[in-house]
Parts: C-alpha cells; structure tokens; sequence
C-alpha cells in the first residue's frame, strides 16, 4: 500500500466503476487528481513524480475501472495538454483539460500545409485581428483526426512581415466553427485516417490565443518535443510494440523460419528493448532533444520489424486484408494485418519531424554541430521563395 | 517486473570522477597500483574478503571510464574475470590467497558458452587477455577450476592486435595446482565479465563519438567546418542514437548483475548491441578525421583496436544472439 494506491481506494469507493457510468468515473479520477499525477493540482494531477502514474494505472485496472482510451485522443494527450499546460492562461487550463483527458472533447493538430511541412515555420495561414477575434484563412494538409476532434492546436501567420519564425501564433480553433471543412484524404494503406482542412474566415476568439502575439514558434516547440516522446518514448512493458506483434507471428509460424529471418528478427528484438530501457532512462525528466533519438531508433525498428513480418509471411505475405477505404476512430500502428502494419509504419519516419529533420536536431542541439547556412532565416517571410 | 534503476547514482558519479581525475593525472607502469590503491580493482569483493562490498553497476562505471581511455591494465582479466570466478568459488584459504594479488582467468579472451581447459594441466591456452601482469592463473582443468602460480607457467605474450590489452599463450606441462571450484564458476565470470564488457565498449563509443564531434567543429573545409555538411551531421547523429540505446542496454546488464533479475538476457542483449556500436563508433572516428585518423600518432586507431578486439571478446554478437534466442523464446 502506498499513497497512490490509498488515494485510489478512495476514489473507487467512492465511484464504483461497475455502477458508474464511464465518464462519470472519469470525470471523477481527474478532479481526484488520478489523471496524470505530475500534473498539478486542480487539473488532473497532484504536482507528483511521474513514476508515481504506473502504480496509479496498476492499481486502478485492477480495480476494473475504465480507462480514457489513450490510442483515440493521443494528439490531445500527448502534444495540446503539455502545451496548454506549459503556455495556456489559467482559464483555458480549467477550460480544456479536464475534457480533453477523458476523451468527452478529441483534439487534432493544424500545423502541416501543402507549402510547410519540414520546413514548418513558412506556413501561410493567415490569421488577422479584428476586434476580439482573429480571422483564420488558409490551408493545413495531412491532418490526422481531423473528422473526429472538436478542438485543434493551430499555427497561423500574424505578421508576414518579419522573418518566418518571428510573425507566428498559436491558436486553439473550434473544429465545429463556421468555415471549417475537413475532407479526407486516403493514404497508402487504404484508410483516411488524415485529412486536408481548408479554413475560410474563421472566426477565433482572442482568448483561444495560446501565448503571446509572434511568440507561436516557441509554443510551437512545446508542441513538437512532446510529439516525439509520445510517438517514441511512451512507456510499454517487453515486446509491448510492434516486436510483441512480430514475435507472435514468428511463434506462430514455425514451418516458414529461416536462418536469415531468425539472425535479423533476434537483433531487431535486441533494439526494440534496448529502446524500451532507452526510454525509462529517459522517462525521468521533461522531453528535451534527447526525445528526438527515441523517435528516430522508434521509426526505424518498427519499419525494420513490420517489413521482416510480411516476407515471414510469404504467400500470405501477398495478401492485403482489405482496401475500403475507411475513417478509423484512432491512429492505429500495429492493428488489423501484417500488410497494414508494413504500409502504416511507413508514415513513422514522417509523422512528427521526418528522421532526416531529427537526424539535423540532433546533431545540432545535442552534438552542438554547427548549423547549416541557411539563407532564409533573415528575410522577411513575405519575401521567401515559394 | 519491477523497472530496473539504469540512471547512475550519485555514488556512481563520484567513483567516475574520481576514477577519470586518476586517468588523466597518471599514465604508463604505476597506473594499475593506482587504481589497486584506489579500491577499484576490488569493488564487488566483500569487506570481509578485502574488497569495498560495492556490486557490479559500480564497476561498469569504472570500466567505462577504462573503456574512454583505453587504459592498458589488466581490468578485464582481473578485476572482473577472475574476481568474479573467485567470488563464485566461495571463501576458503586459496580465494583470499589468490584475491589479495592479480590473478587472471586463464581462457581465451574469446571464450563464450562453453569452456574446455586443459588436462591434467598439461596443455596449452592460446589468447589470454592480461596474462602478462598475472601473478597467479585460474585455470579450467578436468572439470573443475585450479588456481595455478604463474612461475608455474610458461607465459608467451603474442602481438596483439590490441596492444592496450595484449593476450599471450600460456604452456602448462603438469603444473602445480589446487582445486577452487567447478566449471559454473568459469561460467558466472564470462557472464560477469560479458556484462561489464559492455560498459567498456560505452566508454569506447563516447569517447570516439566525442573527439569526432569535437574535430569536425573545429576542422574547415570548402569554407566551413566540415561538422556543417549534413552527411556529416547525420551520420553523427546515427552514431549518438545507437549510443543512446547501447548505454541503456549497459546500465541493463550492470543492473540485471547486481540484482540478479534477469541476468542472462540482460548480458546477451547488450552484448550483441554494445559490441557493434562500439566498432562503428570507431571506424567513423577513424573516416571522419580523415588523414589524421589513419595516423599512428592520433589516438583513433587505439580505440579501433580495442573495440574490434572486444567484438571477438567474451562472445561475438552473433553467439549472444543465439544465447538470447531461447531465452526469449523466439527459436529458430
Ligand atoms: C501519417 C501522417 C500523419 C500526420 N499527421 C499530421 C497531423 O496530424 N498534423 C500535422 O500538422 N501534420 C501531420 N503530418 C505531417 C507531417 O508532419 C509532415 O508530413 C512532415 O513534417 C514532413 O513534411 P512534408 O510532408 O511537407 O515533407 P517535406 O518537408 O517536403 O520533405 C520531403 C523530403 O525532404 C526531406 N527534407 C526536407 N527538408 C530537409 C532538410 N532540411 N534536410 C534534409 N532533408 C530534408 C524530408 O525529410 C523528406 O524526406 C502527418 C504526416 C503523416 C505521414
């Protein structure tokens, strides 16, 4: 029994799950401060360490409680609540967060366009003041979730006059507001798990401003770091990822295992958990550079592993399970066949900062390599070539 | 499972310290009474057996520290082989005999899985690390392990191809010896000495990776360091992901070692990532100084040396993978 397992206890009798309705628990496990317990109090958490979560989550699954379905609101999780919490007024923390962890409100990101993507600080989106609102005109592409979220982070251009990263801010943008259309767009696996948003006149209040005026590229930043912890460094137990998926296929097919796939399956499993211990290592502390490394190894072995499951396969290895084009309810990495989970990882090493833009943040921000020449981070943005 | 702790300590810290403080004041033949004097060549022997009743994460930090200077001493062969055999066989008269002085395990420093030894001690040895600065042997004979006087033996050091810890055949014709223990402890200090092993090909990475980025910051071509080009760049970038992932399988294994919790998978899985990651370490230092690093004067090839060395060492990649593959359940 510890502290964390008391406080539990008196949550669950005070709310039994199995008479509970779901979100009624949920509602009640974050204003118990059940959440995330480094949170602070009062939204979600109780200012403590962050191990102190494993035993929380043990000890309430334990006790049959239902959980806030993570893999459907991993945008909100994992990059809008750091951010609000790190950047938000006080309002908007009360406001947003409790709802954005139990799932009642789904979040998506706005930040991609079809002229911005590596290069994200030169999006175009134009927000302009009027009045209380600014007005929201433009295009954002590759927008994961878009059909199911009510809220979106949203990156727009206040000032095209200064240089690219200077004339940035950071929006909240009400994803049911007039002159929002979201249309989806298939990927390679057959799904539109993604969508392109065109934004027409949108009208964001200016309390749903996230920081300052021009200050958006360093909330922004808030934003991609936590993106690359919660895609590479989530906790999981062994073979909790793709290599648990791969290894059962590999149990489950003893007639195909060749010499050549059993050397490269046994070294991949061997990355797969060193990248496990990787992430403990790194688990203690707030998401810096070193987070891009996790998403880097993450991107590459999943690739690896999803790519040697399909040749084990072999004739069956030819077989895709279906090609409907369908509106998944979450991001799904290791569901449904070895052919989806080939084709999905594809979009690890390009989701979240490609592994070339890492490989950069690394060797700059870690390394301290000196930077690249780069000619346009002077001018005006309005000036750049396009 | 509980997670392993693979931060290091505060304590840990400060042996490092301590230990490197020790490694840039000193150099040559009184290094190794320094690091006796230390304490650091007695860190897991108990107390009551002379030693500092300290485990084995603390001596993964010193063979780190070993490892980025490629300290030859015979730490390796002593202080973690031998030691680790010795503490195996339990403490009688001939241990203490044999812990207060520079025994060595006499087997070959490639050794993995399983040990054959000689006969009657009657036989040869070939590539013993550390052979050199022993004053007794444990030697593996007719199943069981034999402590051995090294005036009782003919000792031939060999050219090595790392001279920063050469190896040398050893000739015994019906030497002299008492039984210590059984071939288990043969065992337990290749597992040990794998497990730590694996620090040292850390230390070896970090130090290649650091003077390689600190070279090509500072060295100009085309008009700019050459630390600016992206192929550059990113293959450094390369390099430091798989050092992340190498130094937490290592902190794993010195871990798994003190606490005994999954040992064997432990030592496997960082010995077949560790020992890869310090070579390429190296042949990028050695490619990125370009001239320079293939120059006998710059300190690149003692560490190329080493760490192709330690590949072979205690098992190669490919022997810890099929150790693994059982253990893991994913058989072939
Ligand atoms: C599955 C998926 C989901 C996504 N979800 C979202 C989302 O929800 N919200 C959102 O805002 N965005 C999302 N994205 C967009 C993603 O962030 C971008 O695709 C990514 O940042 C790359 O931008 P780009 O597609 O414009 O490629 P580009 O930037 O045009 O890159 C093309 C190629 O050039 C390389 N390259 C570019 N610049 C450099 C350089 N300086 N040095 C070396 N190489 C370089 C890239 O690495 C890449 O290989 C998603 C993408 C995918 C695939």
């Amino acid at each position: 029994m510890s502290e964390w397992t008391d406080r539990v206890a008196a949550l669950v009798a005070a709310h039994d799950p199995a008479t509970t309705d779901r979100a009624a628990f949920l509602r009640a496990r974050f204003d118990a401060g059940l959440a995330w317990v480094h949170f602070p109090e009062g939204l979600g958490g109780l200012a403590a360490p962050r191990e102190a979560q494993r035993e929380v989550d043990a000890a309430l699954s334990a006790a049959g409680a239902p959980d806030n379905d993570p893999r459907r609101i991993g945008i909100g999780l994992g990059m809008a609540a750091p951010t609000i919490l790190a950047h938000g007024t006080a309002d908007q923390r009360r406001r947003f967060l409790r709802p954005l962890w139990t799932g009642e409100e789904v979040w998506c990101q706005l930040f991609s366009e079809p002229g911005a993507g590596s290069d994200l600080a030169a999006l175009a989106t134009r927000a302009r003041r009027d009045g209380d609102d600014w007005v929201v005109t433009g295009q954002k592409v590759w927008t994961s979730s878009a059909h199911n979220a009510r809220w979106a982070i949203l990156l727009g251009r206040t000032d095209p006059d200064v240089p690219k990263h200077a004339g940035l801010t950071y929006f909240v943008c009400d994803m049911t507001a007039p002159g929002v259309d979201v249309r989806p767009l298939r990927q390679i696996t057959g799904e539109a798990e993604f969508n392109e948003v065109f934004l027409s006149e949108v009208r964001v209040p200016d309390t749903d401003r996230l920081g300052d005026v021009g200050d958006g590229w360093r909330v922004a930043r808030t934003t991609l770091m936590n993106e690359r912890v919660a895609i590479g460094g989530r906790p999981v137990p062994r073979e909790g990822g793709m290599v648990g998926v791969v290894a059962r296929t590999w149990r489950d097919n003893p007639d195909r295992r060749t010499p050549d796939l059993h050397d490269r399956l046994v070294a991949l499993w061997v990355r797969a958990e060193a990248l496990r211990l990787a992430g403990i290592r790194l688990r203690t502390g707030s998401p810096g550079p070193e987070g891009s490394a996790m998403k880097l190894a993450f991107a590459g072995i999943a690739q690896a592993l999803s790519g040697l499951e399909v040749e084990l396969l072999a004739e069956d290895g030819l077989r895709y399970d279906d090609w409907t084009e369908r509106r998944p309810a979450h991001v799904d990495y290791l569901g449904r066949g070895a052919g989806y989970r080939y084709l999905r990882a594809k979009g690890n090493s390009i989701e979240g900062g490609t592994s070339e833009i890492l490989r950069t943040i690394i060797a700059e921000r870690v390394l301290g390599l000196p930077a690249e020449p780069r000619a346009d981070k002077d001018l005006p943005w309005k000036d750049l070539p396009r | 499972m509980t997670e392993p702790d693979l931060r290091y300590s505060e304590v840990e810290e400060d042996l490092r310290s301590s230990v490197r403080a020790l490694l840039t004041a000193r150099a040559g033949a009184g290094l190794w009474r320094e690091l006796v004097g230390l304490g650091v060549t007695s860190l897991p022997v108990p107390e009551g057996l002379g030693g500092q009743g300290a485990g084995y994460r603390e001596v993964a930090v010193v063979a780190e520290e070993l490892g980025a200077s490629v300290a030859p001493v015979p730490f390796l062969g002593s202080a973690v082989l031998a030691t680790a055999a010795l503490l195996h066989a339990g403490d009688t008269p001939e241990v203490r005999l044999a812990l207060s002085g520079t025994p060595v395990l006499a087997v070959p420093l490639s050794s993995w899985g399983a040990v054959v030894g000689v006969r009657g001690l009657t036989g040869s040895i070939r590539s013993v690390a550390d052979a050199a600065a022993a004053d007794r042997f444990l030697v593996p004979a007719d199943n069981g392990l034999y402590l051995v006087e090294a005036a009782d033996v003919r000792v031939s050091p060999v050219p090595s191809l790392d001279e920063t810890r050469p190896v040398a055949d050893l000739e015994f014709s019906a030497a002299p010896g008492t039984r210590l223990a059984g071939l288990d402890a043969v065992r337990r200090a290749l597992l040990v000495g794998a497990g730590i092993l694996a620090s040292e090909q850390v230390g070896v990475a970090q130090w290649c990776l650091d003077t390689t980025v600190a070279y090509v910051r500072q060295r100009v071509q085309f008009g700019r360091p050459v630390g600016s080009f992206q192929a550059v760049k990113h293959r450094l970038a390369d390099l430091w992901q798989e050092l992340v992932l190498a130094r937490a399988a290592a902190r794993n294994a010195a871990d798994a070692l003190t606490t005994g919790v999954d040992t064997a998978v432990a030592v496997s899985l960082a010995q077949s990532l560790c020992a890869t990651v310090a070579v390429r370490a190296a042949e990028e230092c050695v490619q990125l100084h370009g001239g320079i690093g293939m120059t006998w004067e710059h300190p690149a090839h003692r560490y190329l040396k080493r760490a192709k060395a330690n590949e072979i060492a205690l098992g190669t990649p490919g022997m810890h993978r099929a150790t693994l593959a059982p253990l893991i359940d994913l058989l072939g």
